[in-house]
């Protein structure tokens, strides 16, 4: 594909830069009449220097003005779609994709040769076929085009026009303007090396900056749709209710309660099955393994955290609830010779997949943890007679104990984060039943369900997956925080 | 009988507890300890001595099978308390130590109780009947650790939560409770200050009478001052082995006298 005009401003951005580099380093170079050692910074930093002030600014603005070009124009293009086209059940919304749409269909038209610049732009419903031309093209419409809609979007694609225009113009200048400014300032006294290490710093700050924008701003778009939420339905019901029976058509029971009930309950047969096995083989591994054995055993045993957990989903679909059916289920024919369960996905099935996936979290963190206790302890416990269990027993274990309370608390927040097992293994019921051989569903499982298929943003049966992710959030955080203090002040007590 | 031995005097008996001969330790391809003889006296402080990385704590950790617990190391030769070879294949090396106890450089108590530190020997090895006798235990190897005193209001309180030199104290007394016939001690004083090296020292002084104590040290005038008979470590050789009076005033090899008037080390 030919590069857009965008594309050619981004080249001639990384021209520019390139040549502020070497001019600035040479213009250092000649000002300090060729000797090096008379010059504040080495040469190449003065080339830094001016390729930071052409690229940065320049690059900033583009970026700035590449977000709130399509937002303004949209907002003054809004303005010509008259009330008539905004028909009922419809929104301004969705007109206004129709006009972008109309839009990208005539740029792709004009790409590909089947309408003139010129046509598109003063071409009319009234005399061509516009959905045919642009159904030709692959853009497919879902209506005829009403004039006033091919209006809007000729009047888009204008402005979008004379905007990138005008942004190419002041993007390039400025780049120019900025590298003719640090060439201008570079001598053999100009700091160079200095405004480096700023950039170097600033660079850095926007990096981290970065990730912590990003999370405040999926707490806030989720607090954002929550709220939407509440609006349109009782938050005491959410919190308090008793069932959860989604309908489309309205009027739904949304509490989260019964979904609380399943994903601990989920949560607390996986830790069971992974707290043990996780813990004795860190205690194996970190105590009494060998230094061949551990270095082979230890990737083996992360080798788990490596499988992606929808295979673990399908272990638990496939392998683990068959497997407890024949020994639960199918009456005289089982194992048991019990009915207690009727199908593969259950609370167990999903908890002891869980539980699988989790020992290798456990036993991870616990072996670091173990591993930091100070061997003068173990020295002290043996040196008046005691043996290496009754060592691990009453010494390792309670001073590695607040470490270990983290790491499991680290993997609870994972197991009620867990979603991809517990939508295949746990089942889609939710109710309140002590009963781990029955179906139950889970806060992750009702969220993937809620938002998936063909889904309307405005109406509660969507939006509550909000309000369950951001509950589901506040969980976990919770958690983390808690597990992160404790290890925290464990690790202190020893360094 | 040794020949470094003949000038010994001022030693309250001359039982042999730990009789040792021909021990040789290897790290790997390392040779630790090269054929070294020795014999250590009952109710006497011996002192090892002799420059860092020369053997003395590798020897030290021998008497009680503690280099058991490093794979990499191979102990050869005969070690005999009382006269038992400590390395024959049916002596149990958990029971060995509960005889042999050790204090160690730092101050290690455990993430437990005062008490609940001093009773941990006696637990294990079922030496009180009920919690008045364990009481005794505890309070009796308090005492004798010198540190009843500071600690008898605070039983309960964290053992990590003491000073260093308090910590120490409350090690002997942890390895006083489990009743040792032999006290072994690796630099028991090189973390901490002069007044609670005084402290230890003069329990070390009052530990003579019950016990065989094997203290290793880097400070020569705590050897001199605290021990009874001296051996001086070099390259894992036992180069000197005699009354400590006579090592200090009067050494026999050339080595000795360097390291003790500071030429080598």
């Amino acid at each position: 594909m030919a590069l857009g005009l965008t594309g050619y401003v981004v080249l001639a951005i990384i021209l520019l830069t390139v040549a502020a580099f070497f001019m600035a380093r040479s213009r250092a170079k000649s000002t300090a009449g060729g000797d090096i050692r008379l010059l504040h910074s080495l040469p190449n930093y003065y080339g830094y220097n001016a390729a930071m002030f052409a690229a940065v600014p320049a690059f900033g603005v583009l970026m700035i003005w590449l977000l709130a070009q399509p937002m303004i124009i949209e907002n003054s293009v809004f303005k010509l779609i008259p009330e008539r086209i905004v028909s009922e059940g419809s929104s301004r919304g969705l007109v206004m994709s129709d006009v972008r749409r109309v839009a990208e269909g005539l740029d792709i038209a004009v790409a590909q040769g089947a309408l003139t610049d010129d046509e598109a732009d003063n071409i009319r419903t009234e005399f061509k076929d516009v959905r045919s031309i642009l159904g030709s093209v692959g853009v497919a419409l879902g209506s005829n085009v009403e004039p006033e809609v091919l209006y809007a979007a000729q009047q888009y694609r204008a402005k979008s026009e004379t905007g990138t225009f005008w942004m190419s113009v002041a993007v390039v200048a400025l780049a120019a303007l900025g590298a003719a400014l640090a060439i201008f300032v570079t001598n053999a006294d100009f700091r160079a090396r200095n405004t480096v290490e700023r950039g170097a710093l600033a660079l850095l700050i926007l990096a981290a900056s970065l990730a912590i924008l990003t999370t405040v701003g999926i707490v806030l778009s989720m607090l954002f749709e929550s709220i939407n939420f509440f609006r349109l339905h009782p938050w005491t019901d959410f919190f308090f209710g008793g069932s959860w029976a989604p309908n489309f058509r309205g009027d739904s029971d949304l509490s989260i309660l019964p979904l609380l009930w399943g994903t601990l309950y989920i949560s607390v047969i996986a830790l069971l099955v992974a707290v043990p096995i996780g813990l004795f083989a860190a205690i194996y591994l970190s105590e009494y393994a060998g230094p061949k054995t551990r270095s082979a055993a230890k990737p083996l045993l992360e080798i788990l955290a490596g499988i992606p957990t929808i295979v673990y989903g399908l272990f638990a679909l496939l392998t683990v609830g068959p497997a407890l059916v024949s020994i639960f289920g199918r009456g005289e024919a089982g194992l048991l010779g019990v009915d207690w369960m009727s199908g593969a996905t259950a609370v167990l099935t999903a908890g002891l997949v869980m539980g699988i996936m989790l020992i290798p979290f456990v036993s991870s963190l616990s072996d670091d943890i173990i591993n930091a206790v100070p061997q003068s302890m173990r020295d002290g416990s043996f040196g008046l007679g005691a043996t290496h269990s009754e060592t691990i027993r009453q010494v390792v274990l309670p001073a590695a104990l607040p470490g270990i309370v983290g790491a499991v608390l680290l993997a609870a927040s994972r197991a009620i984060g867990e979603t991809m097992i517990v939508v295949l293994g746990a089942g889609a019921i939710a109710k309140f039943s002590l009963n781990p051989l029955e179906a139950m569903t889970t806060i992750t499982t009702r969220i993937v369900s809620q938002l998936t298929g063909d889904t309307d943003f405005a109406s509660p049966e969507t939006l509550v997956a909000f309000a369950l992710g951001l509950t589901l959030f506040v969980l976990t955080l919770g958690l983390n925080v808690l597990a992160l203090y404790i290890v925290r002040k464990y690790r202190e007590q020893y360094e | 009988m040794n020949d470094m031995r003949i000038l010994e005097r001022d030693v309250d008996t001359n039982t042999i507890k730990i009789a040792a001969r021909g021990v040789q330790v290897y790290y790997g391809d390392n040779h630790a300890i090269k054929d070294v003889d020795v014999d250590i006296q009952d109710k006497t402080v011996t002192a090892f001595i002799g420059p860092s990385g020369c053997g003395k704590s590798t020897f030290l950790r021998c008497l009680n099978r503690m280099n058991d617990t490093i794979d990499v190391c191979r102990v050869e030769g005969d070690i005999h308390i009382d006269g038992e070879d400590i390395y024959d294949k049916r002596v149990d090396p958990v029971q060995l130590r509960a005889k042999v106890g050790m204090v160690f450089q730092k101050p290690n108590p455990f993430p437990k109780s005062i008490y609940d530190n001093v009773a941990y020997g006696p637990r294990i090895h079922g030496l009180a009947k009920n919690k008045a006798e364990l009481d005794e235990i505890v309070e009796n190897a308090l005492r004798r650790a010198a540190i009843w005193s500071e600690v008898k209001d605070r039983l309960t309180a964290p053992g990590t939560g003491l000073s260093g030199g308090q910590q120490q104290r409350l090690c002997i007394a942890r390895a006083v409770a489990t009743e040792p016939e032999v006290l072994l001690m690796d630099e028991p004083c090189s973390a901490l200050d002069p007044i609670a090296t005084a402290q230890v020292e003069e329990l070390i002084d009052e530990l003579r009478q019950n016990y065989s104590v094997v203290i290793v040290t880097h400070s020569m005038q705590q050897a001199a001052r605290v021990s009874q008979k001296t051996a001086f470590f070099h390259l894992g050789n036992l180069v000197e082995y005699g009354e400590t009076g006579n090592i200090f005033t009067n050494p026999e090899d050339p080595r000795t006298e360097s390291y003790i008037t500071g030429r080598i080390g």
